[in-house]
């Protein structure tokens, strides 16, 4: 699957863009002068807004933190939409095409309770402590050992994820429409370096709202045209489970969330629910949801602590509803996909796409590697087998991860088909802009004015930023050419997030919760934390074996890995933190205030009407979520 | 957005004023002249029409209430 960015760390995605690269024959669309015109207005957009933006950046406060004068709304929608990549959109979309609904579990348990934490539970340390960032916050609580760990840690993984993402999308644009991929990784770096760097954190964030809104204009008409072309919903299933039968598991288990959960083997995607609910739905994504500084940073950006708590509330409305652009597609391409002779599509792995494509140096195919792909991973009828093997015209196979991409090009006609495909670089320039903008904080507060330069001036600060910003977009380019030329690195940059996140998490509760957790505690629970996750990470690589012992099950598929991998590394780094705690001699609770819950007096909030009550608001999204999950059950 | 300034909705505003016009006008000519793209499913909804009609409403809505000086 392509979704390997932070966010689908957060979805525990195991699979690899390079596959990605399987030197398809024929690009899937063709773009005319009016979507183009589209794409080009975007741009134009973004660099105007930049440009604009550029005379309220100037202080550090402006410059980093947008002012501190974000609404909850737009830091709310801000919050989410740096997290809804492109590759977010197409990885799942396809992953909806091969394990049906489950896949919602990445967008509902996988976030709402994390972030329904973090907005009720969590902001008012991050907010009244008044700290720049996450790294700050926990060389605040634990001293500047473990924030330098985590500066370092954050720093060096945005930049290179930052790179893959750079990559993966190139590699999409290849795909999709045959674009040059030196050609997509400039000029969608240098657009992303010009519009952060003229705004700071203000422009990321005004043009993260903007691609929030045009995801949306551009991806909704798939899901309204195919369930209409469909039947409805009823249509759907039907037409589903009438396609499925014959495939080890229930058919209708594409329609169920967790009904199919109760032993790995169930359910296409070989996880049981006590991984989904502990691994995914607590380490995992109140890892990502309430420390990592990229979505985090958006909300700390809000201008008083009310709107600061509302925000990831309000996302988490976006959040529950993202599933109709993604999985909804993703299900209506099972079938409403067509080959070009009518029959049904039937989407495959990327190994067998690579398998079976005319490879461009050699200009051959492996038809004997085709054929046994085909068969082995496959339920290509045996007729349609013969015809790709025969190099028969508009023959081609695509990967699971085209699902969204193909059902565009089967609804939208000029102009809209251009929407849809900004809506996709949209996507992915919010993510791109979103690490390079914490990275510029993150390297600026937390390394160049902790460890190299104390006392530089307001100015020199942002000017210090603004740098960062242009070396974090050129090593982030460097990486994505580094990932192109070795394929290989790329599996080990995308589990960089997974292996820090659950350490992370646990060093950043203990901190928050409990006053005798002490700074020693909080080094050594996240050093030994993230060397203990890469460890069960190498292990697995090394030996696919291990698997089964990391999920407990030797039914376990790889989707099982990360969400227990993150459930023992968060357990280990907690052990850790409790027993040094209990061996060293903690902070005195009076230096503690404003960081830890119990040691701190949090400020009262000015009365309002009952409409903007955050905890309203948050207990209807649980209502919401509560109810989606059972109907969905 | 807080504070003083163009608002996030006016930018958002002029971009779908600019793509709602676009899609729509291409939608006219296209049902004006009979000629839809080959591979293209549903055309008989004419959806750049109304899609197109919609996003233009609606950026016309946010570019008049959030038009520069009227917030503030």
């Amino acid at each position: 699957m392509l979704a390997s960015i932070p966010a689908s760390i957060a979805a525990g995605s195991c699979h690899s863009i390079p596959a990605l690269l399987a030197f398809s024959s024929a690009p899937l669309a063709h773009l005319r002068p009016l979507d183009i015109a589209v794409i080009a207005i975007y741009f134009g957009m973004v660099i105007w807004i930049g440009f604009y933006l550029k005379g309220r950046s100037n202080t550090s406060e402006e410059f980093f933190m947008a002012g501190r004068e974000m609404t909850a709304w737009i830091a709310g929608l801000s919050f989410v939409s740096a997290n809804l990549g492109s590759l977010e959109l197409m990885g799942w979309a396809g992953s909806a095409y091969q394990y049906g609904i489950l896949a919602t579990h990445w967008y509902w348990v996988g976030a709402i309770p994390a972030m329904l934490f973090l907005g009720l539970v969590m902001m008012p340390f991050y907010y009244v402590c008044k700290t720049h960032s996450v790294p700050g916050y926990l060389s605040l609580r634990y001293g500047g050992h473990a924030g330098t760990v985590a500066a370092f840690s954050f720093a060096t993984e945005m930049v290179l994820m930052s790179g893959v993402n750079m990559f993966a999308m190139a590699v999409v644009m290849k795909v999709v429409l045959g674009w040059d991929i030196t050609f997509s990784i400039l000029v969608s770096s240098i657009a992303v370096a010009a519009y952060v760097y003229l705004g700071g954190l203000r422009s990321a964030i005004f043009n993260e709202v903007l691609q929030f809104v045009l995801i949306w204009g551009g991806a909704l008409l798939v899901p309204i045209l195919g369930l209409y072309q469909a039947g409805g919903v009823s249509g759907l299933k039907h037409q589903i489970i009438a396609n499925m039968q014959g495939i080890g598991v229930k058919p209708d288990t594409y329609f169920h969330l967790w009904r199919d959960t109760g032993h790995f083997a169930d359910n296409p995607m070989g996880v049981h629910w006590t991984g989904i609910v502990l691994g995914l739905g607590f380490v995992i994504s109140f890892g990502y949801w309430t420390t990592d500084f990229l979505v985090v940073q958006r909300v700390l950006a809000a201008h008083n602590l009310r709107a600061a708590r509302m925000a990831p509330i309000i996302g988490s409305f976006f959040k529950m509803a993202v599933p109709f652009i993604v999985i909804l597609p993703g299900l209506l391409g099972l079938v409403l996909l067509q080959n070009p002779d009518q029959s049904r599509r039937l989407l495959v792995g990327e190994d067998v796409v690579k398998s079976c494509t005319i490879n461009e140096q050699s200009g051959v195919l492996n038809n004997s590697a085709c054929a046994t792909a085909m068969a082995a991973k496959t339920t290509l009828p045996a007729a349609y087998q013969a015809k790709v093997l025969s190099g028969a015209p508009d023959t081609e196979l695509h990967s699971y991860n085209e699902a969204l991409p193909l059902m565009m090009v089967r609804y939208m006609g000029p102009g809209l088909l251009g929407l849809g495909i900004t809506a996709l670089i949209a996507g992915f320039m919010s993510g791109m802009a979103g690490n390079v903008s914490a990275f510029s904080t993150v390297w600026t507060y937390d390394i160049y004015k902790a460890l190299i330069n104390k006392k530089g001036s307001d100015s020199h600060y942002v000017l210090v930023g603004r740098l960062s910003i242009l070396v974090g977009v050129f090593v982030s380019i460097l990486a994505a050419f580094l990932v192109m030329k070795m394929h290989g690195i790329m599996d080990y940059v995308q589990a960089l997030f997974s292996i820090f996140v659950a350490p992370l998490l646990a060093v950043i509760l203990f901190g928050m919760f409990w006053t005798r957790a002490t700074k020693l505690a909080g080094f050594l629970g996240l050093l030994l934390g993230i060397v203990f996750s890469a460890s069960l990470f190498m292990w697995v690589k090394f030996d696919p074996a291990a698997l089964a012992n990391i999920a407990l099950s030797p039914d376990a598929k790889p989707m099982a890995e990360n969400v227990f991998r993150a459930l023992w590394a968060f357990l280990f780094a907690a052990i850790v933190i409790v027993v040094v705690s209990l061996f060293t001699k903690p902070r005195p609770v009076a230096e503690l205030d404003g960081l830890v819950y119990g040691a701190t007096i949090l400020p009262k909030e000015d009365p309002v009407p009952f409409y903007k009550n955050v905890w309203l608001w948050a207990i209807l999204a649980v209502v919401i979520f509560a109810v989606l999950n059972i109907l969905f059950w | 957005m807080h504070g003083s300034g163009i608002a996030i909705w006016f930018f958002i505003g002029v971009l779908l004023v600019i793509y709602g016009a676009m899609i729509l006008g291409y939608g006219l000519l296209e049902f004006a002249t009979g000629s839809y793209p080959p591979l293209v499913q549903l055309t008989n909804l004419h959806t750049p029409i109304w899609w197109g009609g919609l996003l233009l409403l609606l950026g016309v809505f946010y570019v008049v209430k959030f038009r520069p000086g009227r917030a503030n």
